[in-house]
């Protein structure tokens, strides 16, 4: 079993790294960090120069680093959709999955050797985003982002619930119509995240549930909150200050933790029972 | 013990039928031509064979081992109809990747992959992305990959699809080869000629249903006689079965099959001793194409 998963997963990487994949979004990840690092040597040599406190330079300059930790999150998220989307559903589309599935290899094989590589790809990335991110701003203000040890792997997890959504999607849909559905499934974790961090901090009870109730169907973005709350200098986080993406008004719990980790093992259960029952 | 055995398989998706009886069963070391139009559901059957398309009822074995077994399957190549591959892999790559999916590592997958890139006459090509080969070298990487595991049994979808004279020369010869190893092959072709000169025997498929099949080795000199005589009775018609088979009386006249010319001369003779008049004796050599034609009937359109 272990040898088709590796089998498999090999052969995703390799395809993966002939077709230029992870070539381009290396690329677009070092241009990401490189506006990011500019934009923030200006930004702190402005401050510097406006003689502002030691603590309003903290504040500041950890919120940027916050912002590009966001965008290194929604590019991790991006590249999890879009590296999994094609990779079941344009196999059965193009016939290139007959001639591995009539191999002595079970169809869970296929389901997660897949899901294995995409994994790999879409941790290193997030490594190379994030861990660029915190380190750029250690370079050039000085400043150690903390909380990462807490907050990386809930980003991970983030990124592993849609990663999974897409493997299992492709095994029943086609590429395009995965796609919207990954996407979609992902922009309703984030209205649903924004209602409910609008709702708890208006007070507005409702709207907080139905944000709740959101983030459970669809627990990215509650993710992402929680990851947020962790990186957050406690006085933003107290005060509600910076964008909405970034508020915890409602943190949720480690109990979405869990049910994070047991949504991902429910959809690959059931992605792989959908593959089982296919006809290729 | 057969190869192949199946009874009754039958493949519905939804409301459509798409194989409603298959019931066969192929020798091991026999070269089978599974015959029928576009859309007769070949493909489908071969898939419920391989257990990429699940039965919705009926049963059947390969190698002596339900449909589906794993183990069974490291036993079993397979070359679909368009052989279709990762076009960022190199011929040899492919060939490796395919081999582990065997469980093939090492030296022994590395020989046999060189072995096969010669016989397939790409060798030159091996290093190359097999998105720039042209359909011919696929469907021949695609056929070496179905057999690097030197399979016991074969399955080839419609082999010669794309492949110019010289690559259908190149299939039927290796089909003669694994017929002389003793390896048994299944064969899905609409292409009477390439069935003929490469089949032991074969079974028709007509609107997802077996519906008979001829051999092609046992009595290559097989002739279909006709018959005209003034008197038909059951005496007559069961005389006339010792000299060979399938007899029936349709409209005054009497057909069967008979072996070869030899039988010719005794029948004629067996008729007039038994105080029959003999009007007309004609013969003429069956061939697959009016067997397939007889047994597809009028109502069939271009698939």
């Amino acid at each position: 079993m272990i040898d088709g998963i590796v089998t498999i997963a090999h052969l995703s990487l390799h395809e993966a790294r002939r077709r230029r994949i992870v070539l381009a979004a290396v690329v677009c990840g070092i241009a990401f960090l490189v506006v990011f690092g500019t934009g923030l040597f200006f930004v702190e040599r402005d401050l510097q120069a406006s003689g502002q406190s030691a603590l309003e330079r903290r504040g500041i300059l950890g919120l940027l680093i916050l912002l590009g930790l966001y965008g290194a999150n929604f590019l991790t998220v991006a590249a999890a959709v879009l590296l999994s989307v094609d990779t079941l559903s344009g196999e059965i589309g193009s016939g290139v999955i007959e001639t591995l599935a009539s191999k002595p290899v079970r169809r869970v094989d296929i389901v997660l050797g897949k899901w294995l590589a995409y994994w790999i790809l879409t941790v290193a990335y997030l490594m190379l985003m994030a861990g660029g991110v915190v380190l750029i701003g250690r370079v050039i203000t000085g400043f150690l982002q903390p909380g990462m040890e807490r907050a990386l792997p809930l980003m991970a997890l983030e990124a592993t619930v849609l990663l999974t959504v897409c493997i299992a999607g492709g095994t029943r849909l086609s590429t395009v119509t995965n796609g919207i559905v990954g996407f979609g499934f992902y922009g309703l974790a984030f209205v649903g995240g924004f209602v409910e961090q609008v709702g708890a901090f208006t007070g507005n009870l409702a709207a907080r549930d139905i944000g709740t109730a959101v983030s459970l169907v669809s627990p990215p973005d509650a993710l992402w909150r929680m990851a947020a709350y962790y990186l957050q200098p406690p006085i933003f986080r107290d005060l509600q200050l910076g964008p909405p993406m970034f508020w915890a008004a409602s943190t949720p719990t480690s109990a979405m933790v869990v049910w994070s980790i047991g949504f991902v093992i429910v959809t690959m259960m059931v992605a792989v029972r959908t593959f089982n029952r296919r006809a290729l | 013990m057969f190869a192949l055995e199946t009874h009754g398989l039958r493949k519905e998706f939804g409301a459509k039928v798409a194989v409603a009886d298959l019931s066969l069963s192929i020798e091991r070391g026999e070269v089978f031509g599974f015959l029928g139009p576009n859309g007769a559901g070949k493909t489908t059957s071969l898939k419920m064979l391989l257990a990429l398309v699940e039965p919705t009822s009926g049963t059947g074995s390969v190698l002596g081992a339900p449909l589906g077994d794993r183990a069974t399957r490291a036993r079993l190549g397979f070359l679909p109809e368009h052989f279709r591959f990762h076009d960022c892999l190199t011929g040899r790559e492919l060939l490796r990747f395919h081999g582990r999916l065997y469980g093939l590592r090492g030296l022994p997958l590395e020989a046999r992959i060189d072995e096969l890139l010669v016989r397939m006459d790409l060798d030159d090509a091996a290093d190359r992305q097999i998105g720039g080969y042209s359909k011919g070298m696929l469907q021949r990487v695609g056929l070496a990959q179905a057999l690097l595991n030197e399979p016991q049994l074969v399955f080839l979808d419609e082999p010669t699809s794309g492949l110019d004279p010289l690559g259908r020369l190149l299939v039927r010869d290796l089909i003669r080869e694994l017929r002389e190893r003793g390896t048994t092959v299944f064969l899905n072709s609409h292409l009477l000629g390439e069935v003929e000169a490469t089949c032991d025997r074969v079974a028709f498929v007509k609107e997802g249903r077996t519906v008979g099949g001829m051999s092609l080795r046992d009595s290559p000199d097989a002739l279909e006689v006709e018959l005209r005589i003034d008197r038909v009775d059951p005496a007559i018609l069961t005389g006339l079965a010792r000299f060979g088979s399938g007899v029936a009386h349709v409209d005054g006249t009497v057909r069967l099959h008979v072996d070869g010319d030899e039988s010719l001369p005794a029948l004629a003779g067996w008729l007039v001793a038994s105080g029959v008049r003999l009007y007309s004796l004609q013969s003429r050599r069956h061939t697959l194409e009016e067997r397939f034609l007889e047994i597809m009937g009028d109502d069939q359109r271009p698939g």
